[in-house]
């Protein structure tokens, strides 16, 4: 029963701050989305990165720190595939 | 392995595709896509050809050495491009007006010119060769697991 109720209430939470984060005054009205950086990249990136594909310049020049952190997901990725079953290959040969 | 029906077309398929992942990569600065999208176009022959053929006939010409240090080649070449402009910022497109892929295109829609850029379209590549040698890696280390072959060093 205590562990209903708390779930009941956390739910109720999750459900506030949902509709918290789609109201007015956090989110702005249909078709009115906050552009600033919008205008700001799409008028100067052709310019700054002498780069005809606004959304590739975005991607490897403005946010590249994020495009580092795909790579480093990736390149995890690969290696624990690697590691686990070359490492269960060399345990069942050792038994 | 398949029939030789099947092995003959993924025999004369696999060039258009990875040509056509060539392109996507080599393009990335000027149409839609880039390295990831192109790397995957190209894993995707590869898995074509692990359908194909076995994945012990795939073995001797694809080996998981080379694939892992053509991936780290990727990276060192990709966080090398980005301190390349840490004189600036530490990403910084440092290649802009110089004839180096840095000629800078008239403000508006255009046809694009393909050495225009700067440090983008050399970091598709890079990006390109990271994906497509570190998902061939997974996807023959998979494969060779599961037909209980040792993955080979």
């Amino acid at each position: 029963m205590k562990r209903q109720v708390t779930g009941l209430v956390l739910l109720l939470v999750l459900v506030a701050f949902l509709v918290w984060g789609v109201l007015p005054p956090t989110m702005r009205d249909f078709g009115y989305p906050p552009s600033d950086m919008d205008d700001y990249i799409i008028e100067n990136a052709q310019e700054e990165t002498a780069n005809n594909n606004v959304v590739a310049s975005v991607v490897f020049d403005y946010r590249l720190v994020d495009t580092l952190g795909e790579a480093t997901i990736l390149f995890t990725a690969v290696m624990g595939v690697l590691l686990l079953l070359r490492a269960s290959k060399r345990k069942e040969e050792s038994s | 392995m398949l029939t030789k029906i099947v092995r003959t077309v993924a025999n004369q398929l696999i060039v258009f595709i990875l040509i056509f992942g060539l392109y996507v990569i080599a393009h990335g600065h000027l149409t839609p896509g880039g390295g990831f999208q192109g790397g995957a176009v190209i894993v995707s022959g590869v898995v074509m050809m692990l359908v194909a053929f076995s994945s012990q006939e795939l073995k001797k010409s694809l080996r998981e050495r080379v694939l892992s240090i053509m991936e780290s080649t990727g990276a060192l070449i990709l966080i090398g491009l980005s301190l390349a402009g840490i004189g600036t910022v530490f990403a910084y497109n440092f290649l802009v007006g110089t004839p180096i892929f840095g000629r800078i295109p008239d403000f508006g829609p255009g046809p694009g010119d393909f050495w225009t850029g700067g440090v983008v379209p050399l970091m598709n590549l890079a990006v390109g060769l990271k994906v497509v040698a570190g998902l061939s890696a997974v996807v023959l280390a998979l494969a060779l697991f599961a037909s209980g072959e040792e993955v080979e060093e």
